[in-house]
């Protein structure tokens, strides 16, 4: 540590710290256009001047190391009058244009000429005049007003990992893009717009929607992805306009990938607004009590065990208890979440989650990808894998298609069973980079445990799990990757079916969110009920429509692929005559007289911790070892020789909001070259 | 440099003023390029000197190779966005990063240009020395608009330079790699014409200097004992 006085201020920071760490330590707001905190330093905007005793001109603080009993003043005539000079310079070639820039009002540009500029222009030349870049669907850009911070080549190159972006040229004719026309490959390239300082990179579908001061602000959690990712609805009037990460360093840092930023404009097409019911064949729409008139009529008389309920992939834990109990009440176990027909062993919660948590990954020094293709299932997440990879000294493997660009280097070690079967034998060229690491972890997506074998591949990484070190007091390297945000939640509250499994005979089937069941599986005559937001094939097939309330139109909690427990705030009331699920559910259980014991959210969050503790804290993931090695039920001898199948193949249209959006079939088309079959997940 | 493009048409790549995103779509971009064997040869002598893992610093090297090879192929001295792509490729970089060096620098010309390359330097000495006069002479005798402009018969491709460090023959001509110096309007014309007919004078002091000895009589050590 050495010790440095700011402004008369003693801070002590670490060796190695810049001027302006010291600067922030001391509560010293320092501007600053190209240094960013998670990118690498470059020195060069010059707005982060200040002065330094005996240093001979103002130094740029965030590329100068601190030295012990240095003295620095962020506040003197020279520091005032080097960045006037700075800002002037800067504003040379920007153009006056703030009143038709989407970036005013959360401008960092506008902000700092205001507070440490000029208050006019001595500039009598013309300005430079750039030409803008196509770099894709979702972003603008207006490279005029690029001040060349080189923000967006950083993140583009070291934290994406798709090296796409570059300044061309020099000096005066310095211009940012990719110099070969062409769309930006990243699932992360939405942060480029919340990088970027000035309005020369924004949102190409927020282009002249609203401005900062008219949204109103809530926090939520992403359900696009299972990372769980924070982030902020803006709204206005009733509609989400823009959707934006926050800052949570145990998950997203302060990324969002493009799906749970850009497909929101899902929420408002091909939305369940109102409840229908099929009458004489036909859906027609119907008021909430004749649809749930029309309910209880069928089930009336009908026996518990008859009635089955199954969750999909986007619901919120509160309608998933109500429904859970609701289904006890009617005297039904037959329960199911996993309508992907994933292996998944629910009996224990470290055999489902991402044990090692995402932080966790920064501390692992070996990794063993299984049957998932993290760049696409969860970007976020491999930003942090890739974030470790750059740190150093971390062998990745990976067990699954060859030849794919997870941004960061990988030995590929095959491409399915066979090789699981391998490593799981301990006689694998990639065991010895796993016994000889001190923290080695695995990701197993839950892709790969869609298919018949998957309960032997469950309990086969498991094993490479236990004989590779994995599984420890201290550390627990077992990971599952889940692909959407409502996958953990009903496992977590049990929803699934008892060990004797479902009833052979099903008459009555309530579809909760339930989007990707195989219609065909469901016999004819069955009584369908769908309660969701989105209508896909499984809202047409559905007897009663109950419409419900997608992410953002609700209070409600969401269990991460960590097993993180996060709560969203309501940011708009769902549509129509659509309601919150936990309320539809809970005011069916009156008209079927089995009234649930809850009328208000603390009682249903109450009834989530009585069925399982982890709900009791919202936010915080407590690390766990493993001190129970015994794995998930699985025969590895059925484990077949099939290669991974990839379960996205298509990121931008892989879930019901996301297909009916405008924004993401546009990206589709982009990005998928038409020669690759258009497969709907 | 302000208004290159209005005065000089389109600009040579590497100049100022000038897209070089258009420059990656230029209609005379080639779809294929492979370094020949007389590159292989070169490149093979520049990257062992170059530790392993630290191929990237060939760089430049190579993408000279590439516009020499351009030159032999083509007649015309320049870097295709192929060519980076090739470059690329071999040394294990992302393509852009080498569009960043490639476009940097002035010496790579990322689009086509004539035959003769004639950079006509016009800093200070070379400004005090005449060097309006020898751009007189490069637009007159090589039928040029200005800087930027490449001839209609595709011989020449005129730019302006910075300081070629030739500053003691002042004034300056760099014709492709080859310095004429102690130029003035007719000797500019002279040269020029001597180009168009195919020929190629020997390089250096056109006013019969040996190096940058003094014109005419050797001024000092006159005197050295022994001689």
């Amino acid at each position: 540590m050495v010790k440095v006085t700011v402004d008369g201020i003693e801070v002590e920071v670490p060796n190695g710290a810049s001027v302006l760490q010291a600067c922030e330590a001391a509560g010293k707001e320092i501007p600053r256009f190209c240094y960013h905190e998670r990118l690498s330093v470059a020195g060069n905007c010059r707005m982060c001047l200040v002065e330094v005793e005996r240093a001979p001109k103002p130094v740029a603080s965030c590329a100068y190391p601190v030295a012990d009993g240095m003295k620095v003043f962020t506040d003197s005539p020279m520091v005032r009058n080097a960045r006037r000079g700075v800002m002037e310079f800067l504003l040379i070639n920007h153009p006056l244009d703030c009143p038709i820039c989407d970036q005013g009002g959360e401008c960092d540009l506008q902000d700092q000429a205001f507070a440490y500029g000029m208050d006019h222009s001595r500039f009598r030349e013309a300005k430079r005049v750039v030409k803008d870049k196509y770099v894709g669907p979702l972003i603008k850009t207006i490279m005029t007003r690029c001040i060349h911070c080189t923000r967006c080549i950083r993140f583009i190159t070291e934290v994406a990992g798709v090296p796409e972006l570059g300044a061309t040229g020099r000096g005066e004719a310095m211009e940012v893009g990719t110099y070969v026309e062409k769309a930006i490959t990243s699932e992360l390239s939405g942060n480029l717009i919340d990088i970027c300082p000035v309005g020369a990179l924004t949102s190409r579908p927020y282009a002249f929607i609203a401005r900062p001061w008219e949204l109103r602000k809530t926090d939520s959690i992403d359900v696009l992805d299972a990372v769980g990712a924070n982030i902020r609805v803006d709204t206005r009037a009733g509609e989400v306009l823009r959707i934006l990460p926050r800052i949570n360093d145990e998950v997203n840092e302060e990324w969002l990938a493009d799906r749970g930023r850009f497909a929101f404009d899902g929420l408002k097409r091909r939305r369940l607004d109102r409840p229908w019911v099929r009458r004489d064949g036909r859906l027609v729409p119907a008021t909430w009590s004749e649809a749930f008139t029309a309910i209880a009529a069928r089930l009336k008389g009908m026996s518990g065990d008859r009635i089955a309920a199954v969750v999909g992939d986007l619901m919120d834990a509160e309608a998933i208890v109500a429904l859970k109990d609701l289904m006890a009440a009617l005297g039904s176990v037959n329960l199911e979440c996993r309508v992907d027909g994933a292996a998944i062993d629910a009996s224990r919660r470290d055999f489902y989650t991402f044990n090692t948590t995402i932080p966790g990954i920064e501390e692992a020094d070996a990794l063993l990808i299984i049957g998932s293709n993290p760049r696409q299932e969860a970007p976020v997440l491999n930003a942090r894998i890739r974030k470790r990879m750059i740190a150093g000294r971390f062998p990745i493997g990976f067990v699954g298609p060859r030849g794919l660009d997870l941004t960061y280097p990988h030995d590929w070690l095959g491409e399915g069973g066979a090789t699981l079967r391998a490593l799981a034998g301990g006689g694998h060229r990639f065991n010895e980079m796993l016994r000889k690491a001190e923290r080695p972890m695995l990701i197993l997506g839950r892709g790969a445990l869609r298919r018949p074998d998957g309960a032997a591949v469950l309990a086969a990484a498991w094993q490479v799990a236990a004989e590779n070190n994995m599984l420890r007091p201290d550390w627990h390297g077992f990971n599952l990757l889940h692909l959407f945000g409502g996958q953990v939640a009903p496992l977590d509250l049990g929803f699934v079916p008892p060990p004797s499994g479902l009833h052979p005979q099903i008459e009555a089937l309530w579809l909760l969110g339930a989007d990707g069941i195989e219609l065909e599986q469901i016999p004819e005559g069955t009584f369908v009920i769908y309660q969701g937001h989105h209508g896909e094939a499984a809202a047409a097939r559905a007897d009663v429509i109950l419409p419900g309330a997608a992410y953002t139109e609700k209070d409600a909690t969401w269990v991460n692929t960590e097993g993180r427990v996060q709560h969203g705030r309501l940011a708009v009331h769902p549509p129509g005559e659509a309601r919150e699920d936990w309320k539809i559910i809970r005011a069916m259980s009156e008209v079927l007289g089995r009234r649930l014991p809850y009328d208000n959210l603390v009682s249903v969050r109450a009834r989530l911790v009585e069925i399982n503790p982890a709900f009791s804290v919202a936010g915080g993931l407590e690390r766990h070892g493993c001190e129970d090695r015994r794995g998930p039920a699985g025969d590895l001898s059925a484990l077949s020789d099939a290669p991974f199948v990839m379960p996205i193949s298509n990121y931008w249209q892989a879930d019901v909001i996301s297909r009916a959006s405008d924004v993401m079939a546009e990206c589709a088309r982009t990005y998928i070259s038409p020669a690759t079959p258009m497969a709907a997940e | 440099m302000s208004g290159a493009e209005g005065q000089g048409g389109p600009e040579i790549g590497g100049g100022w003023g000038a897209s070089h995103a258009a420059d990656s779509e230029h209609p005379e971009q080639p779809a294929h390029f492979h370094f020949d064997a007389e590159s292989e040869v070169q490149i093979e002598k520049i990257i062992r000197r170059y530790p392993p893992g630290k191929q990237a610093s060939a760089v430049i090297p190579l993408l000279y190779i590439a516009q020499r090879q351009m030159k032999r192929q083509t007649g015309s001295a320049w870097v295709p966005r192929v060519a980076m792509d090739v470059v690329a490729a071999r040394l294990g970089m992302a393509p852009i990063r080498v569009y960043e060096v490639a476009t940097f620098y002035f010496m790579f010309n990322t689009r086509p240009i004539g035959k003769h390359h004639l950079q006509v330097c016009g800093t200070t000495p070379c400004w005090l020395r005449g060097s309006d006069e020898v751009l007189r002479a490069c637009k007159d005798a090589g039928g040029l608009k200005g800087y930027g402009d490449t001839s209609a018969d595709g011989l020449f491709t005129l730019t302006e330079v910075e300081c070629l460090g030739g500053c003691v023959n002042a004034p300056v001509l760099q014709v492709d790699d080859d310095y004429y110096e102690d130029l003035d309007y007719e000797s500019t014309v002279r040269l020029i014409e001597a180009l168009k007919r195919g020929e190629r004078p020997r390089p250096g002091s056109v006013i019969g200097r040996q190096a940058s000895a003094p014109a005419g009589e050797r001024t000092t050590l006159l005197d050295v004992p022994g001689e």
